[in-house]
């Protein structure tokens, strides 16, 4: 196995998640991080600690986690589809997820774990539901052709999201929360976001991570697949199913974020190559790495007020796709 | 040896295969021929477990191939698609190790076994100086050979190929041929080749088998089987048979299907 896109990823994902928690309205200098990171905060940097331990790990981590799951399911997406298009907001997924999170957080929900807990699961069926539905009306007899799917995922999206501005729109009190999260960003603050996403990321991503090999397969078509012995329908099923689970975790807590689903497998396939046995974990680690990033940016550019972190990962994420691409010499890597 | 038994199979309410039987021994190539439309990439596809059967039996040693599920039933079978459009990205290398997937567990871990069967198949189809390079930078000749590769690192007794010369030159089609015809009986394989060629078939295969609407019209040997009379009713189209001048073959030569029919 070649440890060289690891290590470089990993280093990448350390440095950002150093950045996340040392920078925001308030600097941690690296030496006081330290000390509060190693359980030996001083009396002079129990400020310094509060923050560190209440508000930035936290965020850090569902930043990371969703960032994760973001790279993770667009990769498994990109794999599944054979479209060099797909991410999680192609095939109408997240809008679903979105709605379904939006309905989970107009019901007048308790800010207890138990009542935050009904967001990823409201996502989660709003995604599920939304695939059953593009993969229906997509569907002709027994295949289910790319194009279709698009179409179909295209317009279910759109319903979805039309049925979720409407909501907004009707917004009253707690839906204030459901707008500031559509814009992507830190609507949700402590641990328990972060302890519930946490089961849904690594089922999900899981899943995603051990199909690397099928989805390589995949690579080849449908039929050729099959005559290499997978099981194709259910495999598809399976990874359809995972990169939801995925996605919708994303969603619940970090509204909708774009651009890193899509850009980053692709980024990590100019570099390190299509094997999607690497290349899943690899965009998983890259997108955790690049949202900690483009979260820190939307912090600090305009201070003390916070951007959202979508027109951040849009803003920085499509000029640096832009200059990737064209620095891929070979044409030919998808 | 692959047997095929009574396969009937229909697209919706047309018709495709029509109680086909015929039957593969090892270390032989068998020939199906027959004009577009005529139902050979479809047996091709049925008997891959790609399209499902409404009645019949693909036998091979007693199992019935239609039956297995799918990982079972490629270490049997192996097939050699029709011109395909590769992952551009993937290397020779990458490409030929997937076809051991039928042995590999769900993660796809290569034991140093699974590499050397890989090589020797790169080996046999005479491209291990491919194996760096990356699929989309090959020529259709040398596409060709790897998807062979691919199918021979199954290490299947049966090998399928669908239309496999159809986009290669005069040259490759002969040396591929010559390749296939070395395969089965080197390795005792049992060889079904679907082709447009008929001069190909006559040179090269075994046996032949005539499919025409979906039935089987003739099979036998290159002399039963390319015979003016069936070859012309089968194409719709005036033909000649005559020796090959300096092959131990048969030569079918067309005529213009406007041309009055010469004795």
């Amino acid at each position: 196995m070649r440890l060289r896109p690891y290590l470089l990823t990993l280093l990448f994902l350390l440095l950002a998640i150093s950045l996340s928690i040392a920078i925001g309205s308030v600097f941690i200098p690296p030496s006081d991080l330290w000390r509060v990171l190693t359980g030996r905060p001083a009396q002079a940097v129990a400020q310094a600690a509060i923050i560190v331990l209440t508000l930035r790990l936290p965020r850090t981590a569902l930043v990371a986690l969703t960032g994760a799951a973001l790279g993770g399911s667009g990769a498994a997406y990109q794999g599944v589809f054979r479209n060099p298009l797909a991410d999680p907001y192609l095939i109408g997924v997240a809008s679903g997820a979105g709605l379904g999170a939006v309905l989970a957080m107009s019901i007048q929900w308790p800010y207890t774990p138990a009542g935050l807990l009904a967001i990823p699961v409201a996502a989660f069926v709003g995604a599920l539901l939304t695939v059953a539905t593009v993969y229906l009306l997509a569907r002709v007899g027994k295949t289910v052709p790319t194009t279709n799917l698009i179409l179909a995922g295209v317009a279910v999206s759109a319903f979805a999201t039309g049925l979720t501005s409407s909501l907004m729109l009707r917004s009253t009190g707690e839906l204030r929360r459901a707008l500031a999260w559509l814009l992507g960003g830190a609507a949700f603050a402590g641990w328990d976001p972060v302890l519930i996403v946490l089961p849904f990321v690594l089922l999900g991503l899981g899943t995603l991570l051990l199909s690397g090999h099928a989805l390589n397969l995949l690579q080849f078509g449908d039929d050729q697949a099959a005559q290499m012995g997978l099981p194709v329908m259910r495999t598809k099923v399976i990874v359809l199913l995972a990169a939801s689970l995925t996605t919708a975790a994303a969603v619940a807590f970090s509204g909708i974020i774009g651009f890193i689903g899509l850009i980053l497998p692709h980024v990590m396939r100019m570099w390190f190559g299509p094997d999607y046995r690497r290349l899943l974990p690899l965009s998983a680690i890259g997108g955790a790495a690049a949202l900690l990033v483009a979260d820190v940016l939307a912090r600090a550019v305009m201070a003390p007020q916070e951007l959202p972190v979508g027109i951040i990962t849009a803003l920085f994420g499509v000029p640096f796709f832009l200059w990737v691409l064209r620095r891929a010499k070979n044409q030919g890597y998808w | 040896m692959l047997r095929i038994e009574n396969l009937t199979v229909s697209y919706g309410p047309r018709r495709v295969l029509h109680s086909v039987s015929l039957d593969v021994q090892s270390g032989e190539v068998v020939a199906l021929i027959g004009p577009n439309g005529a139902g050979k990439s479809t047996l091709v596809r049925v008997a891959s477990g790609i399209v499902p059967a409404e009645v019949g039996i693909v036998r091979t040693n007693g199992d019935d191939l239609l039956t297995l599920p799918s990982m079972q039933r490629a270490r049997h079978l192996a097939v050699v698609p029709q011109a395909v459009s590769m992952p551009a990205a993937f290397t020779v290398w990458e490409t030929v190790l997937l076809g051991r997937t039928p042995y590999l567990n769900f993660l796809g871990q290569v034991s140093a076994a699974d590499e050397a069967i890989a090589c020797r198949a790169l080996a046999k189809v005479d491209a291990l100086e491919l194996a760096g390079r990356r699929v989309g930078e090959l020529s259709g000749g040398e596409q060709q050979r790897v998807l062979l590769a691919r199918a021979l690192a199954q290490a299947t007794p049966i090998l399928l190929l669908d239309e496999p010369t159809s986009n290669l030159d005069l040259h490759y089609q002969v040396s591929f041929m010559e390749t296939i015809q070395a395969l089965a009986r080197q390795d005792d394989l049992a060889v079904l080749i679907a082709l447009h060629d008929l001069n190909l078939a006559a040179r090269f295969a075994d046996r032949l088998v005539l499919l025409v609407d979906g039935e089987v019209k003739a099979s036998g040997t290159p002399q039963q089987v390319l015979t003016p009379e069936l070859i012309s009713v089968a194409y719709n189209l005036p033909v000649q048979v005559v020796p090959h001048p300096f092959e131990d073959a048969l030569l079918v030569l067309p005529a213009s299907p406007a041309s009055p029919r010469r004795r």
